[in-house]
């Protein structure tokens, strides 16, 4: 059985690319690699997480160019086969550019950016990210964002809330003014999700407020996810 | 153009040279004989300071101060300020201030890991008719500062904010940053003969000429083209291109263009490597069409980097740069020659020796104790309000003091996953190593003690940020500087600066703590008048072991220690200026044994796990500490003031006073740290514990207070920035 391996795409400007590295690599002992953002045929990875940052500067609006590069197209492939597609921050903004996911993110209700822990709750843990949390689980996360605001037309969240892809939601402390206070949203799959908290930021307990890591809990699932594939594979 | 220099310095030029200075010569020298860059006034004091030992590694022409970890790691650090820019476009000016700081850290060859500012305007409560003005600076400035960090990905992690009617029109923007890297990639700043100089980065435009001589006058009009306009993205693309690079080997020298442009940068590189240089300007990417080799060469257009490295390592370099989308030019090369040669198509348009260019002839400036010092020595003795629960709900909301949550919650002071002690949280941001170690890092910076006695007042400052890093758990390593005053051509502002030197140059040296970086500031005044002595102090401290970090907040049952004595100071304090409108009366006095006695006990307390929470006593005094620890741990405390150890005649004094060396700690273990302390021959008194209200005794009076009360005082500045 193959361990696996876990692609971060990296755009000029990304920022957290690093942190989720470390998290990923050194504290979880998956190896994971940066993959440049003109990469235009990515093989041997078995998920991709998109990093947080500021990609292309945010130009034009965030995650806008970056969708448009040669390696989200590859990433929309790998999520069309069913890999797991984990956006965090910039990632999350880029995945629903790159209309991965539904809806979009505006400018967070105070007009400022806004870097503070906050409180999550999990409403959906049958996601490669969320599987090993229990359902209602609430957990510390930092939030780090200038557009954070989740927001989409009633249609998308009567969706939404139909297909169980809400998967994360502040618990009553809203950073941003998110529509149904989404911090997390996945694709009808399940396989697709973005989420504005950092989980990397969250992930030992020496930077945590209150010296609790369940954040860490997301890329725990996500491996988990992973070897249970490789061994499925392996038995077939 | 031109016209910078002095006729002195231009006769002086001259003699040197042995002949007329041209134009452009004139301009280029005018740039690199700026106060700003050549420190021609302050240089012959800043010799004074004890800039070497411990671990600091020392060469010649770096741009900040290395810290040896003595494990295969250094740290790095480096202060700059961005008053000028700042106080004309407070957005842009701070952004770039950022921007030329982190440029210094990776000059080092180490990756910046954290930005802490300090910074400083007039009020922005009250009924003066500079409020709005000062909203709108210190709300840009903030935004300013927010925008570049966050973007580039370098946590804003801590720093401090005073306000204070000198700085009417005005502002003060200083910007610190630390890096942290492997020893052997430090750059060693070597060049031989036929390396190649290549300028990297942003395009060359006429943005920010003059930047460094507006600098170096006084602020009168609105001089919005010497401003540089930010572009943390493409900082960001450089600062990644030249990580990689150091670690490829690609390069031997560094420098960021900042002030004075290319002249300074080329001049300053040249003559750190004893090596001449010849650049070809026509090879220069400008923004604009027609730029005239004056302007290519004092534009101080941001986010450029200057690279000297073996022609070998071009082809590298080059799909480095290549891979970032980085604009690049070779330049020219390195000669033999001990010349700086600048060639537009060719033909040479100026040629000098850079040690001459880098080295300004040094001004000697007359310094007078100030007249004012006589008239605000004593004052009259205000009367102390009935209701001092009132006055301590005020100076909570006073902007000075009030939590500064408005601020770092915009600012990105998480990412790089480092920040374990957060802004707000306790005395000095810490920041996780990859060696297992934590730095500890704090500015300080006191105007209303400085401009009542700069000696003392500076004194103060070094004491206060030695006292901040020493409760979250730190061993002071080094300190940095700014030193910010008005004209230096004023004897009485250039004796400020004087006293100012002499009280780092005493302090460091007792307590045997090296300088390792610093940074001058000066005509920091307007129509208005000069600013006050503001020197800044940044203090950097070690945590060996984690476990070892400390936080501010009371735990409940803890016991409450004040350690230190409190003696009736009020001059400067923060209840004399803003509450009671006095400038005026004695500032607290820093007793540099005590003060090292006070730290050394704490850190043990500390360190030992004994103290769960510590806090020093400064801005507000000791009833403002025990306000925001008790806020910090969302719990009430009872207090039995007449037990500090203090000489005060009256309760005000004895909780406003801002006397110097003192701390509060919290602890589970009272009667271990009433055994252990008196060995450590400092004043303290256990003085209560925490309970579900705010009570302070004295004797038969008690002063009740909510922890609601203090907690909506304290986080006000949210609304007094919306109002």
């Amino acid at each position: 059985m193959a361990p696996p391996k876990i692609g971060i795409a990296v755009f000029p400007g990304s920022n957290c690319d690093r942190d989720v590295h470390h998290v990923v690599n050194n504290l979880l002992g998956i190896q994971a690699d940066f993959i440049w953002h003109t990469k235009d045929c990515i093989t041997g990875y078995n998920a991709m997480i998109i990093p947080g940052g500021f990609a292309f500067g945010d130009r034009l609006r965030a995650g806008i160019i970056a969708a448009h590069s040669p390696i989200v197209q590859e990433v929309k492939r790998m999520a069309m086969d069913g890999l797991p597609v984990l956006g965090i921050c910039n990632g999350f903004q880029i995945l629903v550019e790159a209309e991965l996911l539904p809806g979009a993110l505006m400018m967070n209700d105070s007009l400022r950016f806004v870097c503070r822990w906050t409180k999550v709750q999990v409403q959906n843990n049958r996601t490669p990210f969320t599987s090993q949390f229990d359902k209602m689980q609430a957990f510390d996360i930092p939030v780090a964002h200038g557009e954070g605001r989740y927001v989409a037309d009633s249609e998308i969240l009567k969706e939404l809330k139909k297909k169980n892809q809400i998967v994360l939601q502040y618990s009553n402390d809203d950073p941003n003014g998110s529509t149904d206070l989404i911090a997390a949203i996945c694709n009808e799959e399940g396989n697709v999700m973005g989420m504005m908290p950092h989980p990397e930021r969250a992930s030992e307990n020496l930077l945590t407020i209150n010296g609790r890591n369940d954040a860490i809990t997301i890329f725990r699932s996500l491996i988990s996810h992973l070897q249970q594939q490789e061994q499925q594979k392996a038995i077939a | 153009m031109g016209g910078v220099l002095t006729e002195q310095e231009l006769q002086y030029l001259e003699e040197k040279l042995q002949r007329k200075a041209n134009e452009i010569e004139q301009d280029i020298v005018g740039a690199e004989w700026s106060e700003h860059c050549s420190y021609k006034s302050s240089k012959k004091y800043l010799r004074l300071l004890p800039t070497k030992g411990g671990r600091v590694i020392v060469a010649p022409g770096y741009d900040a101060g290395v810290l040896d970890l003595c494990d295969g790691y250094v740290l790095t650090v480096h202060i700059e300020s961005h008053n000028h820019p700042s106080a004309v476009e407070p957005f842009g000016g701070a952004a770039t201030g950022v921007g030329g700081v982190i440029r210094d850290i990776m000059s080092m060859g180490t990756r910046p890991i954290a930005v802490v500012d300090a910074l400083r305007f007039a009020p922005i409560t009250g009924k003066s008719k500079s409020v709005a003005k000062s909203k709108w600076l210190f709300k840009n400035v903030v935004k300013g500062i927010a925008e570049y960090g966050n973007c580039i990905g370098i946590p804003t992690v801590g720093g401090e904010i005073e306000f204070d009617s000198s700085f009417e029109d005005y502002c003060l923007v200083d910007v610190a940053s630390i890096g942290f890297g492997r020893k052997e990639d430090i750059i060693a700043n070597q060049a031989e003969i036929g390396d190649v100089i290549v300028l990297a980065g942003g395009s060359t435009g006429r943005d920010g000429i003059h930047g460094a001589s507006f600098a170096s006058k006084a602020l009168q009009a609105e001089n919005r083209s010497a401003v540089q306009i930010p572009d943390p993205f493409l900082e960001k693309l450089l600062l990644e291109a030249t990580m990689e690079a150091i670690k490829h080997g690609c390069i031997k020298s560094i420098k960021d263009l900042g002030g004075g442009g290319l002249s300074c940068c080329l001049s300053e590189t040249s003559d750190n490597l004893g090596r001449g240089f010849d650049v070809e300007l026509s090879r220069v990417h400008a923004r604009e069409e027609g730029m005239t080799p004056n302007e290519l060469m004092i534009s101080e257009s941001q986010e450029r980097m200057l690279y000297v490295i073996d022609s070998t390592k071009l082809p590298a370099l080059q799909s480095i740069l290549d891979k970032y989308e980085i604009r690049y030019t070779i330049l020219g090369t390195v000669q033999e020659h001990q010349d700086l040669v600048v060639r537009r198509d060719g033909s040479v348009v100026a040629q000098m020796p850079s040690h001459l260019v880098a080295h300004a002839p040094l001004a000697d400036r007359a310094s007078r104790c100030p007249k004012y010092l006589d008239r605000i020595k004593s004052v009259k003795q205000p009367r102390a309000p009935a209701n001092l629960g009132k006055a301590l709900l005020a100076l909570l909301a006073n902007p000075s003091i009030a939590s500064k949550r408005w601020v770092y919650h915009q600012y990105d002071h998480e990412v790089g996953v480092r920040t374990v002690v957060k802004p707000g949280a306790g005395d000095a941001a810490v920041m996780r190593l990859d060696n297992g170690k934590l730095v500890a890092v704090k500015l300080d910076g006191n105007s209303k003690h400085c401009y009542l006695d700069p000696y003392q007042g500076t004194l103060g400052c070094l004491s206060e940020g030695r006292r901040n890093v020493i409760c979250t758990g730190a061993e002071p390593v080094g300190v940095v500087d700014h030193l910010q005053f008005a004209s230096p051509e004023d004897p009485e502002i250039f004796w400020t600066f004087t006293q100012a030197v002499n009280a780092i140059v005493d302090y460091c040296k007792f307590m045997d703590i090296p300088v390792v970086g610093g940074k001058v500031s000066f005509y920091n005044e307007t129509v208005n008048g000069p600013i006050k002595p503001s020197p800044v102090i940044g203090t950097l401290g070690l945590v060996d072991d984690a476990s070892h970090v400390t936080r501010s907040a009371l735990q409940k049952d803890d016991s409450i220690f004040v350690i230190g004595h409190t003696s009736p100071e009020m001059g400067g304090s923060e209840y004399y200026e803003y509450y009671h409108g006095i400038t005026g009366g004695p500032v607290p006095q820093v007793n540099l044994q005590t003060d090292k006695q006070n730290a050394s006990a704490v850190l043990k307390l500390v360190r030992s796990g004994l103290a769960g929470c510590a806090h020093d006593c400064s801005k507000g005094g000791l009833a403002v500490a025990l306000a925001e620890m008790a806020i910090a741990g969302r719990t009430g405390f009872k207090v039995d003031l007449s037990s500090v150890p203090n000489s005060c005649k009256a309760l005000d004094e004895l909780m406003f006073s801002e006397s110097h060396s003192r701390y509060v700690i919290g602890t589970k273990e009272p009667e271990e740290v009433r055994r252990i302390l008196p060995s450590e021959g400092v004043a303290f008194a256990e003085i209560g514990k925490t309970a579900s209200s705010i009570k302070f005794v004295q004797g038969k009076k008690t002063i009740r207070l909510t922890l609601k009360q203090l907690q909506i005082s304290y986080e006000s500045l949210e609304k007094t920035m919306q109002s």
